[in-house]
């Protein structure tokens, strides 16, 4: 095979129908799900929005102007495009932008922590139940639903209650109130798997549950959950923020978004960015994380993909 | 008819049976909620100078000294009649304190919701009917925009906006200062109150007041509604009998409002149900924002004074009405839709 041909076939070779090895398969596939996924612009818009946020996180101390906690108190409450202040400051006089940039590896830290513990807490307790079957599945479920029954947010409250404030007690209390509807997929999942021929095949060359679980139902429950992640992402956002706002979560004088909020809304009437540019942000960032979901659910979950 | 009526029966027993078992689970959970919390019970009824004698007497006095499952069916007995212990903060029963205040958020969440159907309904409907459309591109948005808003930040930004500058609504609470306790409070619900009183002037303000908070709630309630009605008529347009009208030439209204929307009826009651009870949780920090005396406030000032008898009291009472809605929506769902039924 010359050079010439190998660069005229790279796509052919991606869209290939009959691929010639698994890695051949597998790479084919991730190339059409970018190509649906990229054909979606909302969707792409809302990847955009998280790179920048994993950006502006990684590079916060070069990219903010100053320090998040310096305080200067005589320029206080300083008005939008100030100089030196894009966005003004806080009743402290430090700097809102500043603040914002930073308090975005708090945001990220939050939800990467909650987007590991639930899925991860889910998929045991779901593969475990659909797998074992009779009176553990039936236990199992029933504390799902018991979890699922109870309003979160209010659950929540009462974890961070019983717990103390902080943003580890808040991830704690967001996971625990996350993970029962993980634990329903994984189980609808697992059932569907379980009885297919494969499976039996498995069995039949020797393998036990353990293996059976860990090397094949899990792989095939990862899709389902990753569109479930990405669209509780939002919510996650929206429940730090709240707990933050709360002064349940991150404490001063760290910026987290939420707390930012609460701190601003004593000044609402006449300084009203302090409250405004924060929230801002949280709506920024759980609505692309709603758009990147939406997006995927069409590529990785065709069978709901029909709105 | 007598077999039918049994299979009814066993029916309603699996559900009685379903209802106890998630309120067993839910007071377990604010049970252990309850134990592990770092705060000494004991130490903030005795105080720290306490000598030991008094600080075991009043132990064994709150039943602290008992084995943890017999302090479990204690605390069932209490709550099953009524008694969450006292609040420390307001020095009364809890349970009578979630009594004076629940009225509060049940009239601003049911006003919500109202707000959320008769908008959210038709929104979704017009989006499926003209699906692909521009129309049905700004009906995604506004949902959207809804499911990632911050509902606490958003109600700030209604009270700058329609309170701070334009002067439209009425402030933070449920009336104005003047008009405060003027009227005898029967359902603890003040547009009902203030009407079965005939005072015009107070319903005027308490309307004044509520219509913020009520509309942000509604719009949180409509994001959901207009989705879920979006994709059940999606799936009912699509259907043959739907074509089937078409071809028999009955106007494009008719298809639409009274074969394919009749169809879709009890699914979206079940969606209004589950919507209904999110907005009683969702009003916790809209309740925070506009000073309104409701279970959310409740809770919270509860929580940042460690008050752990009000927290807990009040979150059993919102998780029961949220299992009951649940379950109503459920129930609705399998009565009326023969097809869920088996």
């Amino acid at each position: 095979m010359t050079d010439n041909t190998t660069n005229l076939t790279w796509r052919q070779w991606l869209n290939s129908d009959a691929p010639t090895s698994r890695r051949h398969a597998r790479i084919a596939a991730i190339y059409h799900g970018w190509q649906t996924f990229s054909s979606n612009t909302l969707a792409m818009v809302g990847l955009g929005i998280l790179l920048l946020l994993f950006f502006v996180a990684a590079l916060a101390p070069l990219l903010a102007p100053h320090d998040p906690l310096t305080q200067n108190l005589a320029g206080r409450l300083l008005p939008l495009w100030t100089d030196g202040h894009p966005l003004g400051t806080d009743s402290l006089g430090r700097d809102i932008l500043s603040r914002l940039i930073y308090g975005s590896r708090i945001t990220l830290y939050i939800v990467t922590l909650v987007a590991l513990i639930a899925p991860i807490a889910g998929l045991l307790v779901g593969t475990i139940a659909g797998y074992t079957g009779g009176i553990v599945d039936a236990a199992l479920m029933r504390i799902t639903d018991i979890f699922l029954a109870f309003p979160r947010l209010v659950l929540a409250l009462a974890f961070v209650a019983a717990l103390g404030a902080g943003i580890e007690n808040a991830v704690l209390a967001i996971s625990l109130t996350a993970w029962p509807p993980y634990a329903r997929i994984a189980r609808a999942e697992t059932l569907t798997i379980r009885r297919s021929d494969f499976i039996s095949a498995v069995q039949l060359q020797g393998a036990g549950p353990l293996r059976i679980i860990t090397r094949h139902i899990w792989p095939l429950c990862i899709s389902s959950l990753i569109v479930r992640v990405t669209l509780d992402m939002a919510g996650v956002i929206l429940a730090a923020a709240g707990l933050g706002f709360l002064g349940l979560g991150a404490q001063p004088p760290s910026p987290e978004w939420g707390a930012m909020i609460s701190e601003g809304r004593k000044f609402i009437l006449d300084y009203w960015w302090v409250a405004a540019m924060p929230g801002l942000a949280i709506f920024t960032v759980s609505l692309a994380f709603n758009l990147l979901g939406d997006g995927l659910r069409d590529v990785l979950d065709p069978k709901s993909g029909s709105s | 008819m007598s077999a039918l009526s049994s299979r009814t029966l066993v029916r309603i027993l699996k559900t009685l049976v379903s209802i106890a078992v998630t309120m067993l689970g839910l007071l377990l959970i604010t049970f252990v909620i309850g134990r592990v919390m770092p705060i000494d019970p004991v130490l903030s009824v005795v105080g720290e100078a306490a000598t030991r004698e008094t600080y075991e007497a009043a132990s064994a006095a709150m039943g602290l000294d008992k084995p943890i499952a017999v302090q479990f069916l204690i605390y069932l007995w209490d709550v099953m009649h009524g008694d969450f212990g006292n609040s420390l903060l307001t020095a009364r029963p809890v349970a009578q304190d979630i009594a004076r205040v629940f009225p509060a958020t049940l009239e601003l969440a049911t006003l919500g919701t109202i707000f959320g159907v008769l908008l959210g309904v038709p929104l979704g409907v017009i989006a499926a009917v003209k699906r692909g459309t521009w129309i049905d591109q700004v009906a995604r948005i506004v949902a959207l925009v809804g499911y990632s808003m911050p509902i606490f930040w958003l109600g700030l930004m209604g009270l700058l906006v329609f309170y701070g500058v334009l002067g439209w609504v009425g402030g933070p609470g449920r009336v104005g200062i003047f008009y405060v306790d003027i009227v005898p409070p029967v359902t603890g619900m003040i547009l009902i109150d203030s009407i079965l009183d005939q005072n015009w002037t107070v319903l005027r303000n308490a309307i004044g007041h509520i219509i913020l908070p009520a509309s942000i709630l509604g719009y949180y309630s409509l994001a959901y509604i207009s989705r879920m009605t979006r994709s059940f008529m999606l799936e009912q347009l699509s259907a043959e009998y739907i074509t089937t009208a078409r071809v028999k030439g009955l106007p494009e209204r008719t298809v639409i409002w009274r074969h394919a929307f009749r169809n879709i009826k009890v699914q979206l009651i079940t969606v209004i149900a589950l919507s209904y009870a999110n907005l009683l949780e969702g009003s916790v920090l809209t309740e925070i924002i506009f000073s309104w005396p409701g279970i959310g406030s409740y809770i919270t000032n509860a929580l940042l004074s460690a008050d752990m008898n009000a927290v807990l009291g009040g979150t059993v009472v919102v998780g029961l009405v949220f299992v009951l809605l649940n379950i109503f929506s459920e129930l609705l769902y399998k009565f009326f839709d023969p097809r869920a039924a088996e």
